[in-house]
This record gives structure tokens, sequence and C-alpha cells, in this order.
């Protein structure tokens, strides 16, 4: 049954990612990407990472992405054809460098000696594991420096952003 | 111990600070008093360290004040102090009191300048270098305060800096200078590798014990210290750039290049006069030099026409004078001279300034005569000036012209030779001094008609000065009277302390003068004023009796004239053996060695590594995917390496 | 249980197809939305490690990997508005002034 969880899951998602890339029509994109991380999720909560798989639904799915739609439709970004010109690299070449990327970390994964051991490790995971009270203690103690860095990191993107979005062509000048 | 001393330099700096941070800022007035008020205070600090300094006992007159150490290095420890004591107390009063003087006459003559803030920060820069010179406590100090007035010279000499003659003239000067101070620092090593230490207490303390009476040694470090202060006091072989220096305006003219720098190289031999008479050699030298150079430049004086020439070459002519007398270890009456030649020369030169104010810049005495009517304030003072320069008896310049003449004679070192030319060389001076003052002051008015209209005596500002100078100029003399003349020398006895080299040798001395009677001194002294005033009508009958007799002798010996009119091609001379040679040799290493070697090397470099650059560069095209890619291929080799290891 | 090679397989195909939609697409916005993806597969990987090895620092780690990743949407389309309304496309290969 699990193992059954995993391949649909897998299958979706990596499929969904493969489907993105595909799209010319950037809202498509999105809309896969969205179903991507959707399975992505579903097995974040198969991990036991109950919090965090939330989390990439809420706040990934449900604010990032929809950004992302909200610059789409602002730009109006319906399937723009672009004038193709002569690649320096054609499309094979790389598509056989990212298999070779592929195959070398699956050997690598395959080499590793400690999955086995971990599996016989692989205990039942206790009850609240992943859960939203354990991962907050973690983030308000072991974390706390780097997690109150990090709303400050937001606060200096928010800023950024707001000021190179801004309808200003001198101070756009320069963000180019 | 309250330390006031450091206030005497401390006020023209903080003067030239105050000039020079708000330099355009200040209205005149405000620059001319924070000026004059700096070096005013200092001559007040610096008379009330004089008072107190009488106040000690004889043997202990020297306040000493180390403020910090300066450089601490090893072995190597300089502190950074100030010593005052008879031959400082007597520098600091003439340069302060003089610097004074001459600042004030400033604010009238440069009263119309556009450079006028400029002028004053670098005037209250010079008094502030020349006041760490001579208060100095050990030698790197002075070199500070000797490399300080050099520059100063320098941007005085050049201030008309848009005129090409000013500037060239302060390169060179500058250049002549670097000549004497390489010697100078030369020689400090020389001490300080022997003495290990460039304290005056220290180094003449200790001297005697390290060096050879006579050694290599001391033979070498004392000449290359003469080197330094034939630089900086003009002598034979440095002196030339000092006529060129009255291309600065005249004010520097007589402070820099006659009252106080110039005479620093005497101050510093009579400073280290006890290095000096280990090294009898050196002491023959520079009596030597010393006399051929008054000799030399009192001949080039008779034939100039340019009034501030005459008195550059006069003022060569008696520094001279001051070495000749320290060659013969007459230390004291060399800084006698000194200071009697400040006044009498600030005096000159002020006086000139004067006249050149109200000719509107005419400086050729064959375009002057007739002044006495116009400038009475002038023609006065500078008549007095005069009289004292030429030895009459009752004026400064006679008491210490004099001595210096005795102690030729007389000393141990010197001989009747020496004294013959210094003799020869006082009638010249009396001579072509007054030359200069029949030309410029009696005969008929030679200036053109404009100029004529416009004569006028100098503002105050200017004209008091002068007067308080030649007051001086005849009361200066008066502190170091002859013992034959019943004065008992105050001035040589005030510097005695000081003089430590000389002292040891004094019993020998005194009995080498009772060799010469007292009959011989007197003899000698009414000889030499009878034969200057011989000299002086014969001035007389030439330039203002029979003018016409100067033109027809003039003519019968032109050829000799050309060569001292001329001054004696020393200038040429030099452009031809040592600046032709230099220019070419590196003009050679320039064209060739630099162009086509160095240059060829490093450009093929260059080009070499621009050409391969500009394929490389090609890899950057500016895509995103491109990189992308790139950086891909980069990870994918690096997983590799580590996949199929 | 499934294994713990499947899910690490799975991360390494999400990161590679991430990877190939970089340099593939010359959309800019597809481009940044395969780092989303690549973003992700490393996230899975760390669960897993995180599970597996039964502590839950991993957990904080996407944490914040998922805040940096907001962060960086930010200011990347903020660019991407910036850039399309300055030049009129995004199309990466058109954007090449910072060359040679």
């Amino acid at each position: 049954m699990e193992l059954a969880i995993f391949y649909i899951s897998a299958i979706v998602a990596a499929g969904g990612a493969l489907m993105m890339i595909l799209q010319r029509n950037p809202v498509a994109s999105v809309l896969y990407l969205i179903l991507s991380l959707v399975a992505l999720a579903v097995l974040f909560v198969q991990l036991s990472a109950l919090f965090v798989g939330s989390l990439l639904i809420i706040v990934y799915a449900g604010a990032i992405l929809v950004l992302f739609l909200f610059v789409i439709m602002l730009l109006n970004l319906r399937g723009e054809k672009f004038t193709s010109e002569k690649p320096i690299l054609d499309k094979g070449t790389k598509i056989t460098l990212v298999v070779l990327f592929f195959m070398e970390l699956v050997i690598l994964i395959k080499q590793m000696a400690f999955p086995q051991r971990m599996d016989s490790l692989m205990t039942q995971a206790s009850p609240d594991f992943g859960g939203v009270e354990p991962v907050a203690t973690l983030l308000y103690t072991k974390y706390l420096y780097p997690f109150e860095l990090t709303s400050i990191l937001l606060l200096v993107a928010i800023v950024g952003a707001v000021i190179m979005a801004k309808r200003d062509k001198n101070e756009e000048e320069g963000e180019r | 111990m309250n330390q006031t001393l450091f206030l005497i330099p401390l006020f023209p700096l903080i003067g030239f600070l105050l000039n020079g941070l708000f330099l355009g800022r200040l209205n005149k007035k405000l620059i001319s008093l924070i000026a004059c008020g700096s070096v005013g205070l200092s001559f007040i600090v610096g008379l009330k360290m004089f008072f107190q300094l009488i106040s000690l006992p004889e043997n202990t007159r020297a306040i000493e004040e180390i403020l910090f150490t300066w450089i601490p290095s090893g072995e190597f420890v300089v502190s950074f102090g100030y010593l005052f004591d008879p031959l400082s107390a007597i520098m600091v009063l003439v340069v302060s009191g003089v610097g004074f003087l001459i600042h004030v006459y400033s604010v009238g003559y440069m009263h119309d300048d556009p450079g006028y803030g400029r002028y004053f920060t670098y005037l209250n820069l010079f008094i502030f270098a020349m006041l760490t010179l001579v208060l100095a406590n050990n030698y790197l100090l002075m070199f500070v305060g000797w490399e300080g007035v050099g520059l100063c010279s320098y941007l005085l000499i050049g201030f008309w800096f848009e005129k090409k003659s000013a500037s060239d003239a302060g390169k060179k000067a500058f250049i002549v200078n670097r000549i004497g101070d390489f010697g100078f620092i030369l020689g400090l090593f020389i001490i300080f590798w022997n003495v290990r230490s460039l304290d005056y207490n220290e180094v003449f303390v200790r001297a005697p014990e390290v060096f050879a009476l006579g050694g290599g040694l001391i033979t070498a470090a004392t000449l290359l210290l003469f080197l330094g202060a034939t630089g900086k006091s003009a002598q034979i072989p440095l002196y030339v750039w000092l006529p060129d220096a009255m291309e600065g305006p005249t004010p520097v003219s007589a402070l820099i290049h006659a009252a106080t720098m110039v005479t620093a190289g005497v101050y510093m031999i009579a400073r280290s006069n006890v290095l000096f008479m280990l090294a009898p050699s050196t002491m023959t030298v520079v009596a030597i030099v010393g006399i051929a150079t008054a000799l030399l430049a009192a001949t080039i004086a008779l034939a100039q026409n340019d009034i501030k020439r005459v008195l550059a070459y006069s003022t060569i002519s008696q520094l001279g004078y001051m070495f000749t007398a320290c060659g013969v270890a007459a230390f004291a009456a060399g800084i006698f001279h000194l200071m009697t030649h400040a006044f009498f020369k600030a005096l000159l030169f002020l006086g000139s300034g004067s006249v050149i104010h109200a000719l509107a810049g005419q400086q050729d005495m064959r375009y002057m005569g007739g002044l006495k009517r116009h400038m009475k304030t002038t023609y006065v003072t500078f008549f007095i000036a005069t009289l004292a320069i030429a030895g009459i008896p009752g004026l400064s310049g006679f008491f210490s012209k004099d001595e210096i003449l005795w102690k030729a004679f007389s000393s141990n070192q010197g001989s009747i030779w020496i004294w013959l030319v210094a003799l020869f060389t006082a009638l010249m001076t009396a001579f072509y001094m007054f030359r200069l003052v029949f030309l410029t002051f009696y005969g008929q008015e030679r200036m053109d008609h404009h100029t004529k209209e416009h004569l006028h005596e100098s503002p105050k500002m200017m004209t008091v000065p002068l007067s308080i100078l030649a007051v001086l100029s005849i009361i200066g003399g008066y502190v170091g009277i002859p013992h034959i003349l019943g004065g008992g020398n105050q001035f040589e006895k005030f510097l005695e302390p000081v003089m430590k080299g000389v002292h040891h040798g004094g019993e020998e001395h005194a009995l080498a003068s009772s060799g010469h009677s007292a009959g011989t001194e007197l003899t000698l002294m009414f000889g030499s004023v009878a034969l200057i005033l011989v000299s002086i009508y014969l001035s007389y009958y030439l330039y203002v009796k029979n003018v016409a007799l100067v033109g027809r002798l003039r003519n019968s010996v032109s050829g000799i004239h050309k060569i001292i009119y001329g001054k004696f091609f020393i200038d040429e001379l030099y452009n031809a053996i040592i600046i032709r040679p230099l220019v070419g040799g590196s003009l050679f290493l320039w064209k060739i060695v630099d162009v086509v070697l160095i240059d060829g090397v490093l450009n093929g470099l260059a080009i070499l590594i621009g050409d391969v650059s500009l394929g490389a560069r090609k890899m950057q095209s500016g895509q995103l995917r491109r990189y992308a890619t790139v950086f891909l291929a980069g990870v994918v080799i690096i997983i590799g390496y580590f996949a199929l290891r | 249980m499934v294994p713990m090679p499947h899910y690490l397989i799975l991360s390494a195909l999400l990161f590679a197809i991430g990877a190939a939609g970089v340099i593939l697409s010359r959309n800019l916005l597809i481009m940044f939305m395969s780092i989303e993806v690549m973003l992700n597969a490393a996230n899975l990987a760390i669960i897993t490690f995180s599970r597996f090895l039964n502590v839950m620092d991993g957990h904080v780690f996407v944490f914040l990997v998922m805040a940096i990743a907001a962060a960086e949407a930010a200011v990347g389309l903020a660019m991407i508005i910036t850039i399309f309304r300055n030049r009129g496309t995004i199309d990466a290969d058109k954007f090449n002034l910072m060359k040679w």
C-alpha cells in the first residue's frame, strides 16, 4: 500500500515537473508545478513530515505560485513565441548532459553504503515526529538565530522587491 | 619644569595652519594679524626664555625640553626635543625678531598681491621650520627643519610661479640644495654609525672618545656636513642658486636668502664645533672655501646692474666671511657676524624692496638714481646699512667684521694669506656697496618719465621696520666690543658654553694670541678702516664725481668686465660639465632603455595577454542559459569524478 | 515501508528535470519555476534523510529553504517585472548586455 502511494505520487510529481518545462503557456506551467508540489507534499506526509508537508501546500502552492500566476497575468504572457536564434548548444547535447547528470546521481545513491544500514535503523517513528510542536520547539530553541535571521532576509527581500518593481523609470535603469 | 620652549615654534605652526587651512576665506587684515601675531608671540616667548637663560649660572646655561620619543627603533632612538642654549637663543631671537619685522614689512609690500594669504602661509611655515632647525636638540630634528626651510625657500622663490624664470629659479634652488642635503644626511649616517646617537649632548660628549683627532672618519663626516652647509648657505661650489633666488618677492629675499635660512649652514657648523675641531683638515677646507667664496662673490658683485643681484652676491660674500671665521675656529665671531649681517642685510634688502616698490618693479640700477630726494627714510636707513656692511667704525658690521679679520690673522688655524684676502674682499665690499648707493640714490634720475612722476616714499608699514632694523644695525655690534677697545667681548663669552670644542684648546689659543701684541691688533684695525675709507672715496669718485671715467675704464678692460659681468660663467660651466651630460644620459635612458627596452617588453607582454584575452572573452557571452549549461557541465564532471572513482 | 533509495532517486530525478528546465527553456519564468523544482528536490532529500535518521533538524532546514524560496520569488519576480517593462520580453537569450 505505501509503495503504491509512493509510486503514484512519484509519477505525478516527476510528470508534473516534466510537463511544466515542456509547456509553452506559462499559466499551464504554473498549474503543472502546483500539481507536482501537491504530489511532493503527499510524499512528505508519507515521510512523517506533517508540518513541513502542510507548509509546502499552504505556502508554496498556495502563496508563492499564486504570486507567479499574478505576475504572468500582470505581464499578459500567454504563450509568448520566442523567435528562435541559433542556440549555442543544441537541444540534444543539453539533454544528454542532463541525463548524464541524473545517471551519475543514481550511481552515487547506489554506491552509498549507509542506506542499507539505515533501513535497519528504521523504527516506527514516534507519533509526534514531524508535528507542529516539536518542529516549532526546535525552531525556537536550537535554531533561534537562523530563524530570526530568516525574518530579516524576508524583510529585505520585500523592501527590495517593492523598490525594484516601482514604476520609476530612472530607478529601474540600474537594475537591468 | 614648566615647558614653554615648544611654544616658540608652535605659534608660527598655528599661524601656518590657520592661514593655510582657511586659505582664501580670510580677509587681508586677519591674515596679517595671524601671521605677524604668531611670529611676534614667538619672539616674545623667545625673549622671555632668553632672560630666563641668562639668569642661570654660566655653565648650566641650557634649557632642554623633550616632548616625546619620536623614533624608537631598537638602538636608534630619537627624541623630539628642543634645546635652548646661548647659541640657539641668539638664533631664535634673530629669526623671530627679524622675521617679525619682515612680516610687518610684507604687509605693506605684498598688499596688492593676489597670493597674499598664500604668501603669509609660506612665510609662517618657513619661520616654523627655521625655529625647529635652530631649536632642535638632535641632528635629525635639525634635518627636519633643514628640509623644511629648503621647501619654503623653493615655494617662496617660485612664489610668482606663472613667471617661468621664477619657477625655474625655485627648482634650481631646490635641486642644488638637495645635493647639499645629501651630503648632510650622509654625514649624519657616519656620526650615528660611530657614536650611536644623534643627540647633541651625547654626540659632543662622546665624539672626542670615538673619533681620533684628524682621523679619516671624522674628516669625512665633517666634510659631508660642510657639503650640506655649502648647499644651504650658498658657498662654492653650490652657491649658484642664491642669485637666482632673487626672483622671489623682495621681503622673502630679505628674510630667507639673506637674514636667516642661508645662515643655517653657519649655525650648523658652529653647533658642531666639537666635531669640526676634531678634523683640522676640514677646518682648512672650510676656511679656504669661505674666503674663496667671499672673494669670488665680491668680484662678481662689482659688475652687476640688478640691485637685488648685487645684494645677493654680497650675501654670498658675507656668508663666505662667516665660514672663514668658522674655519679659523672663531665660531663665536662667525655667529656674531651672522647676527649683525642679519640686521643690516635684511635692512638692505627691505630698502631695495622699498626702492623697487617706488619704481614700480624696476630692478636695474642703470635706470635709477637721484632717489635721495624722494625717499628720505629709505635713503637714510639704506645708507646706515651700507655703512654697517662696509665696516665703518661705530656700526655693527665693523665689530663683527673686524673680529673675523683679527681672528683670521691671529688664530692658530688662520694665516696672513687668509687675512689679506679677507681684507681685500672687505675693500671690494665697501666699493660695490657704495657703488650701489651712489647709483641708486645719487646722481641723475635715469628712470623714464612715467615712473618719475609716481615716485613716492613707501607706506609706514614698510618704513617702520626699516627704521627699527637701522637702529639694530647700529647698536647690534655693541654686544661684542673686542677686548682691545675695552669691551670684553660679551658676545663671545656668552657663547662660550656652547663652544666646547674650542674650549679645551682655549689656553693654547690664549697663548697664541698673546704672541700678537695689542699694538698689532690696533694697527690692523685702523689700517683696514683707512683702506675701506679710501675704497669708498674711490667709489664716490667713479660713480658720482667722474661718471664718464667708468665707461672708459670699462672699455679698456672690457674682456675682464665681460667675464665678471657674466659671473665668471660658472652657471654655463655647470651647464656644460654637469647638466648637459646628465640630460644626455637621461635622454639615452629614456629614449632607448626605457621606451624601447623596458616599455617594449612590457607592452609586448600586454599585447600578448590582450590578444589571448580577446579570444577568451568570447566565452563571456552574457547569456544566462549558456552560463547555466556550462555550470551544469562542471557539476557533471565533478560528480562524475566521485561517482566513477 | 518504502526503501530510502526510492526517495533519493526521485529527488535526483526531480533535480535533473529542474536543471533541464533551466538550461533548455528560454522563458525566464519557466527557468525560475525550474529552480523551484530543484529546491524542492533538495527538500525531499532532506526530509528523507531526516526521517531515516530519526532527527527533526531536517524539517527546520526545509522550513528555512522555503523562507528563502519565498524571498527569492519576491525579488526574482520583481526583477522579471522590471525587465519586462524595460525590454518588452522575458526571453533569456535576449539579455546579453553583460558580455565582453
